[in-house]
């Protein structure tokens, strides 16, 4: 006897479990195929199957029932080929006639578990609410008692630095003359680097595809080399291609070294033929997309050219340690590192460490602060994205970043070194697509400069994910973009100079906006950071937290 | 807009022709309050340039404040001035107790110690004075340094002038910066009323500074005491003038270039662009962006006037050898030095600096271009 779970399809999912749910228009279906053909997970796949039709032929109506075979698509139900709404089909479909639909009661986090593998993913946080950044306005505007400053025809300058300034009296200076000059044995002066304030996270050559990366890059450079905008981007871990390592571009880029040390062969070897010193050393001791997780590139994505840069073999899961492994106590071995890098480049570069936005950074800033040789500190907070992680840490681990800076420059504050150790803010800028706006209100909440990661992905390469879970396949080396894949067919997708193209765009609007904001709060020559009496909120309790005003 | 009178000169003359000056540009003020500095004193106080001199405002209970804490701390008082205070029928201004300026005698411990121990504990009698007066707005007390006198009211300036007897009492010194308040973002106050004074140094000012809290958050945490108040945003100018002159030893000149840094590329006409490209990073949370006029001394006697970086406020000096004022309008200099030659009144742009030395026989123009 045939068992019941075949007939009655007892223990497969129906489509209601699914958080996406394809709506598939028999009439305007042509069955090109292309829709299938595009899908990254084989979520959708042709069928056929029989059908009743009312059917009459002749000059008088004759309707008679005809059961006839016809082409179709279907949604597969099972969880492994899950539809992940990432749209696909829809972009190639040539007459509209399907498209993923979000199903907000789907239960998918209930079955993505199978075979005892939790489920991991790329992407970023599932929380489309908008975040503390996003509710801040800028409430103080000069009317008139004073004339606002005019964002076309003032001199503006939206720069920040990036490294450790010395405290005034620490300067080694004297007077002579009635001039002061600096002495001639001035002692370490720590390297400051001037730069726009929104910088392209690390995001590394090997979660990136050849043609994103390549595309943000050479954005990069344009904007330093055309524009006059000092934008710079990190490699993230994972080292970059040696030839740009030497050449003169190198000065744009900030060199990530992280737990894995991966990629740092290639870079050490190639420090001597360095013609440029790198912008800066991020030290990554964590991501706020994944607290308490190392980077991880799957294997699939390890492809020749990864794998030289990171002197790995081949199609090998590449998982850093979740922490440097040298590292058993903030003091010391931290101290070593940052002196570590500072001394290969000669203490000419600023070196500073990246931390997932958590309740102990105070602890970290505390120790920064101290140490001379700190150039900065980044914070992740818990909005910043990922390629590849255990959904849980990406959903429910971390701390928003709004508070974490705010707290972190007020300690600062409180100290009187407020300016001399700059804080760099992450997860989350542009998250709901006010780039500018973000990064001015974390400017004004303590930040020096705001990395972004998710936000130039989507504007620079039209990333399909959003924080409905929609795609999120950067783990899988499928990215139906060509943005995190390895895989040729995919990533010729994207045309690098369309992504450079863009990169231009964001930056140069971002600059316009910025000054648009600081303008009517008379800020121009100097960022306003701690500007803090230029915010508002509408929520009590985020005011208080902040201390800033509440405005209704 | 508040307007700025300042003049200094070799001789004594009455603070009253300031505040005809600050008339003249009547319409710039609203009558929310005139502060006055009087700097090396004429008069009565010509032979006690050595004594320091609180100046402030005291209720009766105040009065007992002060003197018990003045003579707790060991300070004598050496000489007393209160102006004969004529009431202005219809000026609205209220009158509030007594109006002093006392020169007392250093405690015995400090006589002989230097100046700096001299000058802290004045400042740090102040600061305690202040505490214990502002609660009940019982005692405001503005300066308290040798041969240098404050006073301030909320009203009209010349009818303050009036009320205060200026005209008439023989009061007069050989610089003397006056401001007519035009109150706009902070409470009228008499902590808010400028010229702000510390160890010294004094400014005053005319525009608001939008750049506000993040200065103030960084002077207040140089953990020097004199650095507090803030009722009003400008007060940081005073005080940044007195980090920059006094704490990290830098001439005058540099005043200008903190508050407002040259661009990097325009460092390259100065000779000593390295040092300000350190001066500017170390001190960037002092960058002002106006709109701004500064007018200030510092403790030698040498006045200036500085502009912020867009120059979006007036400002004008003229004068005299011997007689040099250092006003927010023409018609105030008109006023106070009518027998000048106009033609070399100078309007310091976003780059200059125009510094009379003590005597008042030249103006010195200084260029931030050039250094």
């Amino acid at each position: 006897m045939e068992p019941a779970e075949r007939l009655d399809q007892n223990h497969e999912l129906t489509l209601k479990e699914l958080p996406y749910i394809i709506r598939w228009r028999e009439d305007r279906c042509t069955r090109c195929g292309r829709c299938t053909a595009v899908c990254p997970v084989n979520a959708i796949e042709p069928t056929v199957f029989a059908q009743r039709v009312i059917h009459s032929e002749g000059p008088v109506p004759t309707p008679k029932t005809v059961r006839r075979l016809t082409q179709g698509v279907r949604q597969n139900v099972d969880i492994e080929r899950y539809c992940t709404g990432c749209g696909s089909c829809s972009l190639v479909c040539p007459t509209v006639a399907i498209e993923p639909e979000y199903h907000p009661r789907h239960k998918f986090l209930t079955f993505k578990n199978k075979g005892g593998v939790p489920y991991k993913r790329g992407g970023r946080r599932n929380d489309p609410s908008p975040s503390t950044v996003d509710q801040l306005k800028f409430t103080r505007i000069s009317m008139l008692t004073d004339p606002a400053l005019d964002a076309g025809r003032h001199e503006f300058r939206i720069r920040t630095l990036l490294g450790r300034n010395l405290p005034p009296k620490k300067l080694p200076l004297e007077q002579k003359n009635g001039h002061l000059q600096v002495r001639k044995e001035p002692g370490f002066i720590p390297p400051v680097r001037e730069i726009f304030p929104i910088r392209i996270g690390s995001m590394s050559v090997g979660a990136l595809s050849p043609h994103m990366w390549e595309g943000l890059a050479m954005g990069v450079a344009y904007l330093n080399e055309v524009e006059g905008l000092p934008v710079v981007m990190c490699s993230g871990e994972g080292g970059m291609p040696p030839r740009l390592l030497k050449s003169r571009f190198a000065k744009y880029f900030i060199l990530q070294i992280a737990s894995g040390y991966f990629g740092w062969d290639e870079i050490v070897h190639a420090i001597p033929e360095m013609t440029e010193d790198p912008a800066a050393i991020e030290i990554k001791y964590g991501q706020g997309a994944k607290p308490g997780d190392g980077g991880l590139l799957m294997a699939y994505k390890v492809l020749n050219l990864i794998a030289k840069i990171r002197g790995v073999p081949m199609y090998v899961d590449l998982a850093s340690p979740p922490t440097h492994q040298t590292k058993y106590s903030i003091e010391e071995a931290v101290a070593k590192m940052i002196q570590s890098m500072s001394m290969a480049w000669g203490f000419r570069v600023p070196v500073y460490p990246k931390i997932s936005g958590t309740k102990t950074a105070l602890a970290v800033l505390n120790n920064l602060a101290r140490n001379p040789y700190a150039a900065a500190l980044c914070i992740d907070g818990e909005d910043g994205g990922t390629g590849a992680a255990y959904n849980v840490s990406m959903d429910k681990m971390g701390h928003p970043i709004a508070s974490n800076i705010r707290d972190c420059y007020l300690d600062l504050v409180k100290q009187g070194k407020q300016n001399e150790l700059p804080l760099i803010a992450a997860g989350g800028m542009g998250k709901a697509g006010n780039l500018a706006a973000n990064t001015a209100a974390m400017i004004m909440l303590g930040a020096s400069a705001v990395d972004i990661g998710k936000y130039i992905m989507q504007a620079a390469a039209d990333c399909f994910g959003d924080e409905y879970n929609r795609c999120n396949l950067c783990n899988t080396g499928r990215c139906p973009r060509g943005i995190t894949t390895q895989d040729p067919k995919l990533y010729r997708r994207l045309d690098p100079d369309k992504v450079a193209e863009r990169v231009v765009d964001v930056f140069k609007s971002a600059d316009v906006e910025l000054k648009k904001i600081f303008a009517p709060l008379g800020r121009s020559t100097e960022l306003p950071i701690g500007m803090s009496d230029a915010l508002g909120v509408a929520d009590k309790a985020i005011a208080d937290r902040l201390k800033i005003s509440y405005v209704c | 807009m508040c307007r700025l009178s300042a003049i200094t000169s070799d001789t004594y003359f009455s603070p009253m022709e300031n505040i005809l000056a600050l008339d003249t540009m009547k319409e710039g003020h609203d009558g929310s309050g005139l502060g006055i500095v009087l700097k090396d004193l004429g008069g009565e106080f010509e032979d006690l340039k050595t004594y320091p001199i609180l100046s402030g405002i005291a209720s009766h209970d105040g009065v007992e404040t002060l003197d018990r804490t003045m003579a707790a701390a060991g300070f004598r008082e050496k000489h007393r001035w209160e102006p004969t205070i004529r009431e202005v029928p219809g000026s609205g201004i209220r009158r509030r107790g007594h109006y002093f300026a006392k020169a007392y005698q250093y405690p015995d411990a400090y006589e002989e110690k230097p100046r700096e121990d001299q000058e802290r504990l004045l400042m740090e009698t102040r600061l305690a004075l202040r505490a214990l007066g502002e609660k009940k707005e019982s005692l405001f007390v503005f300066s308290f340094y040798p041969d240098v006198i404050t006073l301030k009211e909320v009203g009209d300036p010349l009818a303050v002038g009036e009320f205060f007897g200026l005209d008439h009492n023989g009061l007069k010194a050989k610089i003397v910066l006056a401001q007519g308040r035009q109150n706009t973002n902070y409470a009228i106050y008499l902590y808010a009323c400028h010229p702000f004074f510390l160890q010294g140094y004094c400014t005053m000012t005319n525009g608001e500074n939008t750049a506000f809290v993040p200065i103030r958050e960084f002077l207040c945490s140089r953990g020097f005491p004199g650095y507090m108040g803030y009722n009003s945003d400008s007060e940081v100018f005073a005080h940044i003038l007195h980090y920059s002159h006094r704490q990290l030893h830098y001439p005058l000149s540099y005043y200008k270039d903190v508050i407002t840094p040259l661009q990097d590329p325009e460092m390259r006409g100065r000779a000593d662009a390295e040092a300000l490209r350190l001066i500017k990073k170390s001190l960037r949370p002092l960058c002002i962006d106006g709109p701004n006029c500064i007018i200030g001394f510092t403790p030698d006697g040498t006045l200036f006037m500085a502009q912020d970086a867009k120059k979006l406020r007036p400002g004008v000096v003229g004068g005299v050898p011997g007689k040099v004022a250092l006003m927010s309008e023409e018609c105030g200099l008109d006023r106070a030095v009518p027998q000048r030659d106009k033609s070399r009144d100078f309007s310091p742009m976003k780059y200059d600096m125009a510094m009379v030395p003590p005597g008042a026989q030249e103006i010195r123009l200084w260029n931030q271009l050039n250094g």
